[in-house]
């Protein structure tokens, strides 16, 4: 056994109905799986049963980390697996902020949060102790923002925690509401905050103050200053510059940036919300995770007078990337930067997905556009562009005022399915698609992708070189390969676990060295193999929960809306599907009997 | 002589990479012998407080050192003698600055030598090494 994997294999159990807590040695795990991803999807096994409601007591929350966690740059995320109250089915969210080293720091490898409290609680992990607090005073918090700054003055630590915690969405069940990490940070898709919410838990607080004994420091440092200097070089220069806004004017010059519900890949806004515009008029700071020297995270300022007296002024912060600028702009058909910027803050002050959030007000819009539904319903009239509407249609969704808005907590297949629509309700398997429509790759990502994030496979960039090449689109089969094969190696840097926009930094060479710098023995082909059994372990899960992939519904109004690459088949996407669901039955087997 | 300086915290972006690169010159990774420490100014919209020793020609730790275990070093600020120090926590108490910083492990003080190992490893200039006479 690799001595670095005792520095990471203690778990700590939290189990929320007996408010007890205990650690467990789990060198077993973190030998076979590495950590992150790889681990989480084994607890996920032993915790939780296959019929379990996903806002029962029996869903469980995993929080792991990795063996580069704390140790190497850009080695800065959490991954949390859990059942998804959106999809019904195992899902994957992703978290950055101060999480990851302050856990590593706290002495921990992956947190497991179980069982469900009677009354509204947060938790305080401090090194080896473990208290739960009453959360009687921030439930209702109007803002997440201030459930922060009230933990954040409440606890020691300063300098040394995480504080993660959800919004009111997460608190009223809103299947897409997320965990915010440090404010400005999310584990953002497949609603781990009503989860969280379901089980009563506010927030998690981690401080943590420890160090590791390093096995070989001059084989570490050696390896640390080479990838220090590749993290903050041109490989990462794009998130640091514009971040991940930087993808807005080119995706829309290219045709393939989603607008008004993905009628259009064109945005005759697109230059006022781009990341040039909102950098030079809005950024006031660029910060960063632990451990990273890319800083991509942008906050945006925002001064606004009040309405009632002259002079009198605030300034509030909003941090901004790619997709919340699709998916609350673009595609609501905002262009407005103010008001994008405003309805951005009420989607965080809320703890709402902001991708899921804009996908099901897109919809809204349409329906009420249409006919299927009318003022009685929305309450507000919702038209592309009108964002003070929106951000009422927000305050909607959370609070939950109607049949209408009830239903929209739900998702968009939901409001779909009761009230029509469902040629423009945009979702694979229930879920809400992230921002871009490159080409028929992307998409067929989507419809066989577990996070449902453009980071699953990064299908995108498959879709743009295609573009740029003038290559044909390859068959369905080969597209499978292609998808599953990133993927997979996706799950090597998901366990370890780094930032996918380091995905550059950490070739599979740098990936060994780094491993081999620690102790581990670690070749390319050995990881390569984990990263597919990953990948097969976690979609042989979701089978056995019930997901049967063929019965998939494609929302018409993605055949319809030409690609850069132009119209995408059914055909092909059906084909992708099978291929899929075929590679997976082929693993687990047998096992789907029982 | 140098001493390390924070030349301008507003450039200081949160990433710690400083803190463990000072944890790093003991041949550990993490926070607990770091000598820098960074938190946020109360929330990360206002951004960092990085506290780094001064490096002060008559500094209080000194003093408040009840057995000469931290001596004055040439260009200011404190060399700790481990052998002497019994690990009473005065000199943390005495900066107010809280540049002393604390190993729950050795139970004694971390202090800053004025390396400078943290620079080369601040992504965005915020600290550097500064002669003093």
């Amino acid at each position: 056994m690799v001595d670095w994997v005792k520095s990471l294999s203690k778990v700590l159990y939290v189990d929320l109905g007996r408010k007890v807590s205990w650690v467990e040695e789990r060198e077993d795990l973190f030998g076979k799986w590495l950590g992150g991803v790889g681990v989480a999807v084994q607890l996920y096994k032993e915790e939780v049963p296959r019929g379990a409601d996903p806002l029962g007591h029996e869903n469980a929350v995993i929080f792991a980390i990795g063996p580069l966690t704390g140790v190497f740059p850009m080695a800065s995320k959490v991954v949390a697996v859990f059942k998804s109250p959106l999809s019904g089915f195992i899902a994957e969210a992703h978290g950055g902020g101060r999480a990851a080293a302050t856990i590593r720091f706290a002495g921990y490898g992956a947190i497991v949060i179980k069982g469900a409290s009677d009354i509204p609680i947060y938790i305080v992990v401090d090194g080896e102790k473990v208290r739960f607090r009453d959360a009687g005073a921030l439930w209702g918090m109007r803002s997440s923002e201030t459930v922060g700054r009230v933990l954040r003055e409440a606890l020691p630590g300063a300098g040394y925690r995480t504080i993660m915690r959800i919004g009111r969405a997460g608190e009223r069940l809103v299947r897409y509401s997320n965990l915010t990490v440090e404010t400005y940070r999310h584990f953002g898709r497949m609603g781990l905050g009503a989860v969280f919410g379901s089980k009563k838990l506010k927030a998690l607080v981690v401080i943590g103050k420890s160090g590791f004994k390093l096995p070989n420091v001059r084989a570490y440092r050696e390896v640390y200053k080479e990838v220090y200097e590749l993290a903050r070089g041109p490989l990462t220069k794009k998130y640091h510059d514009l971040g991940t806004a930087a993808n807005v004017l080119p995706l829309d010059k290219l045709g393939a940036l989603p607008t008004r519900n993905f009628i259009s890949g064109r945005f005759e806004g697109a230059r006022e919300i781009s990341g040039e515009k909102l950098a030079e008029e809005n950024l006031a700071r660029r910060v960063a995770c632990l451990a990273c020297p890319v800083a991509c995270i942008h906050l945006a300022a925002i001064r606004e007078e009040y309405e009632d007296e002259r002079y009198f002024y605030k300034t509030e912060f909003v941090p901004y990337d790619h997709e919340p600028i699709y998916a609350l702009g673009s595609n609501l058909g905002i262009s407005d930067r103010f008001g994008l910027l405003k309805l951005i803050k009420a989607v965080e002050d809320e703890g709402l997905d902001s991708i899921s959030a804009g996908v099901v007000l897109a919809w809204a819009t349409e329906a009420l556009e249409r006919g299927l539904v009318s003022l009685k319903e929305t309450l507000v009239e919702l038209r592309w562009g009108d964002w003070r509407n929106y951000i009422r249609a927000v305050g909607y969704i959370v609070s939950q005022p109607n049949e209408f808005y009830k239903t929209l907590a739900l998702g968009v297949e939901e409001a779909a399915a009761r009230y029509g629509g469902a040629e423009f309700a945009l979702a694979y398997d229930r879920v809400e698609p992230a921002g871009y429509h490159t080409g028929p790759l992307y998409h067929a990502s989507l419809a066989i992708g577990f996070r449902h994030s453009h980071l699953d496979a990064g299908a995108y960039a498959i879709d743009q070189s295609l573009v740029a090449s003038g290559a044909p689109v390859p068959s369905p089969e080969e597209a499978v390969k292609q998808i599953i094969e990133e993927e997979s190696w996706r799950q090597v840097l998901n366990s370890l676990v780094l930032c996918l926009f380091g995905r550059g930094v950490y070739t599979k060479e740098v990936v060994v060295k780094a491993l081999r710098a620690l102790g581990y023995e670690a070749d390319e082909q050995t990881l390569a193999e984990l990263g597919r059994r990953v990948y097969l372990e976690k979609h042989g899960i979701k089978f056995l929960e019930g997901f049967k992939p063929e019965g998939i519904r494609i929302p018409r109004r993605i055949l319809e809306t030409p690609t850069p690459l132009g119209q995408v088949r059914e055909e092909f996407l059906k084909g992708v599907v099978s291929y899929y669901a075929k590679l997976v039955r082929d693993y687990i087997g047998d096992r789907s009997a029982g | 002589m140098k001493r390390l300086v924070v030349v301008d915290s507003n450039r200081c972006v949160g990433c710690d990479l400083c803190v463990y690169a000072c944890t790093n010159r003991y041949g550990y990774v993490g926070v607990s012998k770091s000598a820098i420490h960074v938190r946020s100014a109360g929330g990360i919209e206002r951004g960092f407080v990085v506290v780094v020793c001064r490096a002060c020609r008559d500094p209080p730790c000194a003093r408040a050192c009840p057995v000469d275990a931290l001596v004055l070093r040439k260009g200011g600020g404190v060399v700790l003698n481990p052998s002497k120090c019994i690990g009473c926590g005065f000199c943390v108490t005495a900066c107010d600055i809280g540049a002393v910083m604390w190993d729950s492990e050795t139970m004694k003080p971390v202090i800053c030598t004025h390396c400078g190992y943290c620079v080369a490893f601040c992504p965005h200039r915020v600290i550097s090494l500064e002669e003093v006479g």
